[in-house]
């Protein structure tokens, strides 16, 4: 619809100039990240591929079985799902999806903590990220695919770069609250014992926001995983990729192989993370 | 010289202290300036000195502000005018790494929900101070576990707090403070949230403690009670001002104003034992049916030199002596009612002891318990002196 009192503002363009600009200036900044990640992911892959499949699904059983207190459920469910996936022919698909979430996990837990940090730390740090926060969450996650494109070309590293976007806020955000929730009486008790900053934060904040920060990343993982088929429209190799040709070849069955795949891996990283975190809280 | 010094020192919370102040200074009150500025005053030009080994005691209800009061002397709460001197140290005018070496070296606090850390263990909890002091591991670990001793808890080291009852979690954050072997003690409502037989093992404990170790100590309590038995000296506080400072006795004494004295009476009608506590079930004989051989045969029974005398209904007639019951035999009267004394000391059920202690001292017969001129007991003069020194008190019917 025209407006006849205000021309249009041309938001647009100024979006495109800037996005422009920055991967032009930066380009120097752009290319070792996205050849340094790149190679780093591709690495991650292979070795995880060099694993013997059977190998692979024994040791993830058995770490399930201890880190879930010597029960039987998770363990058997990997066992079950990861053969399947193996039967289906995908493990390097999997292997694939498995290191891109790893990698953009890491970076968001690597990016995503300090922020909290100082979130918790100042009033005007939360006041300011809180909108950013909300801005990266409800944005339609496709739309970051475009200026990953622009900065980084196609493939794994842009997919990356819009899951980090898509993912980091949880981890962010419930390390904030984390770091909040301590108890007034807690903090006197670390002050009045002379602590510093610094002590304070590592000896009595961050042991104390440890659930809370670990919920935090348990969301970030799965958001990354949510990405993975999105990631896969500009070249992210793995189960998205099936889905992604699934859907361009009208190929319902292969579409659900590769769903009930990625469902699979989901539930599995899903239970580990949760376990990690109610096992080391006793 | 006073290791602690206290002058003039106010907090005022809100958005305008400097307002508040002036009129504070003007001799304004608490609500009257909350009214005209919105501020809250939290401790209102506070003065005290504590020596050496004392106990100080500051008491007062809840919003007195003693909590205020305590975080203002080591500053986890920003003091808005006045000083804390530590030793001829300004604690008030201390930049942030000097106040850290105050309260790393100087003092310790003791919260009164103990604040642990749960993830730590006894042991680790213990050696926090220590810790954040930078001493090494050997050697923090043995002044954590020669201060857990001090406490009673050398054999729970490896437990973690959540696995402690609540009087044993007090001792560890006792433990925890003393491993700084720090100068001052801090101790708000320590015992606060333990229940009152841990609470009094505790007191008694933290006197023990105090005999050998000589640390000065600042206790917050809203306890009377609490404050007498531990205190040295006692300074009561009200609306943020402090009323009266003094001994445990002055205090009780000498009230300094009408509300100290109802802080003081309030105690002793609801705390101190009373008449109901220490009376006994009375020996009687019934005035419409019995005579002076009843009462006589009575009192041979019962070793006693006198004995009341009620009516059906149990109210109070009077009582009968041996000596008065055999002179009546032998003039052959067969009727009381002109046998009795009639002049009887009594009290209600919730007199004070110290009253009946006066009371007792003065009458040849045991004081009768009155309620509604019924009679509900009786106090025998041994019952009394047994409550004082403490001993068991037997409560009957």
């Amino acid at each position: 619809m025209s407006n006849t009192l205000l021309p249009m503002i041309p938001v647009k363009t100024w979006v495109d100039n800037s996005v422009e600009w920055i991967t032009d200036t930066f380009e120097f900044v752009f290319d070792p990240i996205k050849n340094n990640l790149d190679s780093f992911i591709e690495f991650l892959s292979e070795t995880l591929q060099m694993i013997n499949p059977w190998i692979f699904i024994a040791v993830i059983a058995i770490i399930a079985f201890f880190v879930t207190g010597k029960r039987i459920g998770l363990a058997a469910f990997s066992i079950v799902g990861l053969w399947f996936i193996l039967n289906q022919e995908m493990w390097e698909q999997l292997m694939d999806t498995f290191s891109l979430v790893i990698t953009a996990s890491l970076i968001s837990v690597i990016i995503g903590v300090p922020f909290g940090i100082w979130m918790a730390k100042s009033n005007i740090v939360q006041a300011i990220l809180t909108p950013i926060l909300d801005f990266m969450q409800t944005m339609p996650a496709f739309v970051y695919l475009i200026p990953a494109v622009a900065f980084f070309g196609i493939g794994m590293v842009p997919g990356v770069f819009a899951s980090v976007i898509f993912a980091v806020p949880p981890t962010v955000r419930f390390t904030n609250l984390g770091i909040r929730q301590v108890s007034t009486e807690l903090i006197e008790a670390a002050d009045a014992f002379g602590t510093t900053g610094i002590q304070k934060l590592f000896k009595v904040q961050l042991p104390m926001a440890k659930k809370t920060i670990m919920a935090g990343i348990n969301q970030t993982v799965m958001l990354a995983l949510s990405m993975v088929v999105i990631a896969s429209m500009i070249g992210a190799e793995g189960l998205g990729k099936e889905v992604i040709t699934a859907l361009q070849r009208n190929d319902v069955g292969l579409g659900f192989v590769a769903g009930v795949s990625i469902v699979i891996l989901a539930i599995v990283i899903d239970r580990f993370t949760q376990s990690l975190n109610t096992q080391k809280g006793e | 010289m006073p290791i602690i010094k206290v002058e003039n020192l106010s907090k005022i919370f809100g958005k305008n202290p400097s307002q508040a102040q002036k009129l504070l200074d003007q001799g304004q009150k608490k609500e009257e300036i909350l009214k005209q500025t919105g501020n809250t005053v939290g401790v209102n030009r506070a003065s005290f000195e504590v020596e050496q080994g004392e106990i100080f005691v500051i008491m007062g209800l809840s919003g007195s502000g003693k909590s205020t009061l305590v975080r203002l002397i080591n500053r986890l709460i920003e003091p808005t005018e006045g000083s804390v001197y530590i030793n001829e140290e300004n604690l008030a005018a201390m930049d942030s790494k000097n106040l850290r070496r105050v309260r790393r070296e100087k003092m310790s606090m003791v919260f009164q929900r103990f604040a642990l850390f749960p993830y730590r263990t006894v042991l680790q909890n213990t050696e926090f101070g220590l810790e954040v002091q930078g001493i090494d591991k050997s050697d923090r670990s043995r002044k954590a576990k020669e201060s857990l001793e001090l406490v009673g808890l050398g054999s729970f080291i490896n437990q973690f707090p959540g696995q402690l009852s609540g009087g044993m979690q007090q001792r560890v954050g006792l433990a925890r403070a003393l491993a700084n072997d720090p100068e001052v003690l801090l101790m708000d409502e320590a015992f606060s949230a333990l229940d009152p037989l841990i609470r009094k093992e505790m007191q008694d404990e933290l006197l023990d403690l105090q005999e050998r170790m000589q640390k000065t100590i600042l206790f917050i309590t809203h306890d009377l009670d609490e404050a007498l038995r531990i205190g040295d000296r006692i300074a009561l506080m009200k609306d943020g001002s402090i009323v009266q400072i003094g001994t445990p006795e002055d205090i009780l004494v000498n009230p300094a104003n009408d509300y100290v004295e109802k802080f003081v009476e309030d105690v002793d009608r609801s705390k101190i034992l009373t008449a109901q506590h220490i009376m006994k079930r009375p020996e009687t004989v019934n005035i419409e049916k019995h005579g002076p051989r009843v009462a006589l045969e009575r009192m041979r029974e019962e070793g006693l030199s006198s004995i009341y005398v009620t009516d059906r209904s149990r109210n109070l007639k009077g009582y009968v002596t041996a000596d008065n019951a055999s002179q009546a035999i032998e003039e052959n009267v067969k009727d009381l009612t002109n046998v009795i004394e009639t002049n009887v000391p009594t009290c209600d059920l919730d007199t004070p002891m110290n009253d009946i202690f006066d009371m007792i001292h003065n009458s040849p017969v045991p004081i009768a318990v009155v309620e509604d001129g019924k009679l509900r007991g009786i106090i025998v003069r041994g019952a009394v002196i047994g409550a004082l020194a403490g001993s068991e008190v037997s409560i009957n019917e």
